[in-house]
C-alpha cells in the first residue's frame, strides 16, 4: 500500500488504514476534506453528534521541498455555521502526517462515556510498511490550559513529535473553539481556528493526535525534474515580490501591517462594526509591534515561520516590559479583533488576549468579534481591555456569560438583543468592512464558509494592488472577481501551499507556472492552469451541494440587514451590491 | 499649500520623527501632484506603491488640494 485514509473511530476506540479511492487519489488539502464530508456526513446531522465526521487532510505538496507548502486542512460540518468547513493551519505537524503518506484522517463515531477523553498516537509500522495507532487515555490533560499539557504531551513522547489538540473551548462544545497545531517552537499557537472545529473534536472525546514520524517513506513525487523546476520558479517569485521576499513587509511587519492599511482606505472595522476608522491604529499596528520588540528586546527581530520550509517568515513574537516572551502570534486578524474592534489600543492588553485563546482552544476572530457585540450591549465599555481579557476568561472558565460568547458573535448578539452582529451564515466577518471593500463583501456573502476573507481574498486588487488595481468602493465587475479568487483559493487551499503566496504568483506569471509544475510532478497528472481552476470551481460546487442540503440556500448568501441601511464612515457608504450580482457568484460558477 | 502626510512601514524613516499614524505637515506648491509630494520627500519611487488621499487610492497624477490627508505605504500583504 502507498498512500492511504486512516479512519479512527471513537465510538469503540479502534482504526483502520485503507487505500485511498481512485476518486480521491489527486485531492488533498481542502478537496479531500470537503469531498469527504460531502460524501460521508448527512448533511443535517448534529455537528457535535456521532454521525458527523472530523477530516484532516495535508495539501498536495505537503511534506515536500516545495516552499510555504505545510499546510493542513481539517473539516467537518461546523457547529458554528451548521454547513460545511474547512479550516488550514501551517504547522508540521501536516508534514509528519503526509510523509507517513496519509492523505487524510477521517475521525468518525463518538464515545459513550461522558467526561472521559482520549489521545490518539500515530506513528509508522516499518515492519508492515503503514501506519499504526495507539490509543491513549487524555483525561488528565483536559480542563488545562494548552500552554500546560502541551510540555506534558512532549515530556510523554518525546521533543521530536507533533500535536494536533482541542483546548477547554473544544471540550466545552464551544461554537469559537479551534484546533491547536503546535509551532516551530513546540508552543501551541498554529490554529484551524474557524468555525468550531475544537468541539467537534472534543465532541468525539479527542484530545490529541500525537504523530512520530519515525521511519516513515516520505511523500512520492512522480515527476522530480518537473517538480524542482516548479519548486525554482515558484521560490523565485517569493523571493523577489516585495510583500513575501526576505526581509519585505511580511517578514518585517507581519500580517497587521495591514492596520494602518485598512484604516487609510477607510475599511478598518472598528467598535463592532460602527466605523471605518480606528484613531488607535497606529499604536496596534505591525510597525508598532515591531518597535515594541525591538524596544523591549534590545534588537531589531525580522519574524518567523510558523512551519518548516517557509521562506516567506510572517510569525511574530511578542514580549513583556521586562523582555521576556509573552506570546506568538500576532496576527492581522487577532490584532484587529481584540483592538480596533474592541475600541482596545493597547497591544499588551491585545497579546494577552491572543495568549488566552491559544490556551484556552479559541478562535481570535470570533472571540474578539463577540466580545465588540457585548460592548454595544454595554456590558463592559469599548475601550475597556482589562475587562474584555476577563470575558476571554470566563469562556475559559465555562461560566454562563462565557458560555454565551463562546457560542459565537451572532449567538451573543441575539443574548443581547444587539442588532449590529457582523456575521453570515453565522459566522463572524474579518477585518474588512464590506461597505468600504465591496468585493470582499461578496466573498464573505457567498463563500460556503460563512463570512471569510481567505475564501476569496479580493482585498489584493481592491486594496493592495496586487494583480492589478480595482476600486474598492464599487461594486461592479466584483461578483466575478470573487468567483475567480474563489476557485482559485479552493485549489491553493488543496495544494498545501499557504495562501500568502498568492501576492507572488498573482503579480508574477512565472511563479503561477511554478505552482501548476510542481502539482504536476508530484501527482503525475498534466494539469493545465485552466484545470487547476476548474478543480477549484468543483471543490465549491461540492461544498455548495452540501450547505444546499443542510438548508443553506441562497437566501443565506447576504450581509447583514445594517449594512444595507446603515451608512459607514468615513466613506459613508451602504453594502450596495445587488441581490442579482451576489447570486451570480454560484449561478455562473 | 499644506498637507498633511503619514509614511508607513518601510517608509517610516523618510519621515520627520513622527508617531506611527500620526500625520506631520509639509508645504507644497499650489497645483503639486502626489509625485510631487514622493519626489519632495525623496521616497524612492519604487517602494512608494500605495498611496491614499483623504482614504482614497489615488495614483501618482493626482492633484493635491491644500489640507489633503496622505497616507503613503509600500507594498504590503497580510490576512
Amino acid at each position: 500500500m502507498s498512500t492511504s485514509i486512516l479512519r479512527i473511530n471513537m465510538t469503540d476506540l479502534t482504526y483502520r488504514v485503507e487505500e485511498v479511492p481512485e476518486a480521491y487519489k489527486h485531492l488533498g488539502g481542502r478537496g479531500m476534506t470537503s469531498s469527504i464530508v460531502a460524501d460521508e456526513v448527512p448533511p443535517l446531522c448534529h455537528p457535535l453528534g456521532p454521525n458527523n465526521k472530523l477530516v484532516f487532510s495535508p495539501g498536495m505538496l505537503t511534506g515536500t521541498a516545495a516552499p510555504t507548502s505545510a499546510r493542513v486542512s481539517a473539516g467537518a460540518k461546523s457547529p458554528l455555521t451548521g454547513g460545511i468547513k474547512e479550516s488550514n493551519a501551517g504547522t508540521s505537524w501536516a508534514c509528519d502526517l503526509a510523509v507517513m503518506q496519509v492523505k487524510a484522517i477521517v475521525v468518525e463515531g463518538q464515545p459513550k462515556a461522558k467526561g472521559k477523553f482520549w489521545g490518539v498516537n500515530l506513528a509508522w509500522d516499518a515492519a508492515a510498511g503503514k501506519p499504526k495507532v495507539k490509543f491513549f487515555d487524555a483525561t488528565e490533560y483536559a480542563g488545562k490550559s494548552l500552554y500546560e499539557v502541551f510540555p506534558k504531551v512532549y515530556e510523554r513522547f518525546g521533543n521530536k513529535v507533533t500535536i494536533a489538540g482541542c483546548g477547554v473551548a473544544g471540550e466545552y462544545g464551544y461554537c469559537n473553539a479551534g484546533i491547536a497545531f503546535n509551532d516551530e517552537f513546540r508552543r501551541p499557537s498554529r490554529y484551524s481556528g474557524r468555525g468550531g472545529l475544537g468541539s467537534v473534536m472534543g465532541s468525539k472525546g479527542l484530545k490529541f493526535i500525537v504523530i512520530n514520524d519515525d521511519g516513515a517513506p516520505g511523500v512520492q513525487i512522480t515527476d522530480k525534474a518537473l517538480f524542482n523546476q516548479g519548486c525554482k520558479k515558484m521560490t523565485d517569485a517569493l523571493r523577489t515580490h516585495n510583500i513575501t521576499k526576505p526581509k519585505g513587509t511580511l517578514n518585517t511587519y507581519g500580517t497587521a501591517a495591514l492596520i494602518n492599511v485598512l484604516n487609510e482606505a477607510g475599511g478598518l472595522p472598528t467598535r463592532n462594526f460602527s466605523s471605518g476608522r480606528f484613531e488607535g491604529a497606529g499604536s496596534i499596528a505591525g510597525e508598532a509591534v515591531f518597535d515594541g520588540v525591538k524596544q523591549r528586546t534590545g534588537k531589531e527581530t525580522y519574524n518567523h515561520a510558523c512551519s518548516p520550509g517557509c521562506i516567506i517568515q510572517c510569525s511574530n513574537t511578542w514580549y513583556k516590559p521586562d523582555g521576556t516572551e509573552h506570546t506568538s502570534c500576532l496576527e492581522y486578524e487577532s490584532i484587529w479583533a481584540f483592538g480596533a474592534d474592541c475600541g482596545i489600543d493597547n497591544l499588551d492588553d491585545v497579546a494577552e488576549m491572543i495568549r488566552l485563546c491559544n490556551a484556552y482552544g479559541l478562535d481570535t476572530m470570533e472571540t474578539g468579534t463577540a466580545i465588540a457585540v457585548v460592548m454595544e450591549a454595554g456590558v463592559i465599555k469599548f475601550g475597556d481591555g482589562k475587562g474584555a481579557i476577563n470575558l476571554v476568561h470566563e469562556m475559559g472558565k465555562g461560566t454562563p456569560m462565557g458560555r454565551i460568547l463562546g457560542g459565537g458573535t451572532a449567538l451573543t448578539g441575539k443574548a443581547f438583543g444587539v442588532i449590529h452582529v457582523p456575521t453570515v451564515k453565522g459566522q463572524s466577518m474579518p477585518a474588512y468592512e464590506p461597505r468600504a471593500v465591496k468585493g470582499i463583501g461578496i466573498t464573505y456573502a457567498t463563500t460556503t464558509m460563512g463570512a471569510d476573507h481567505t475564501a476569496g481574498y479580493t482585498i489584493a486588487p481592491e486594496i493592495l494592488g496586487v494583480m492589478g488595481k480595482q476600486d474598492p468602493l464599487s461594486p461592479e465587475g466584483k461578483a466575478g472577481l470573487s468567483r475567480a479568487f474563489q476557485a482559485t483559493t479552493a485549489f491553493i487551499d488543496s495544494s498545501g501551499h499557504c495562501l500568502f503566496i498568492a501576492f507572488a504568483i498573482l503579480d508574477i506569471a512565472s511563479g503561477y507556472e511554478g505552482m501548476v509544475e510542481e502539482t504536476n510532478g508530484v501527482l503525475g497528472t498534466n494539469w493545465s492552469a485552466a484545470d487547476i481552476l476548474a478543480l477549484g470551481g468543483s471543490i465549491l460546487k461540492k461544498e455548495r451541494a452540501f450547505n444546499e442540503a443542510a438548508g443553506i440556500g441562497k437566501a443565506a448568501d447576504r450581509v447583514p440587514e445594517f449594512m444595507k441601511l446603515e451608512p459607514l464612515p468615513p466613506h459613508n457608504q451602504v453594502f450596495d451590491v445587488p441581490d442579482s450580482a451576489l447570486d451570480s457568484v454560484f449561478a455562473e460558477l | 499649500m499644506r498637507v498633511h502626510v503619514k509614511l508607513f512601514a518601510t517608509l517610516r524613516h523618510f519621515a520627520p520623527s513622527a508617531a506611527i499614524g500620526l500625520p506631520f505637515e509639509i508645504d507644497l506648491a499650489e497645483g503639486a501632484a502626489v509625485a510631487d509630494l514622493i519626489h519632495h520627500l525623496s521616497l524612492p519611487a519604487e517602494e512608494a506603491k500605495m498611496v491614499y488621499v483623504n482614504a482614497r487610492a489615488r495614483p501618482e497624477d493626482w492633484r493635491l488640494e491644500p489640507g489633503d490627508e496622505i497616507g503613503i505605504f509600500p507594498l504590503i500583504g497580510g490576512g
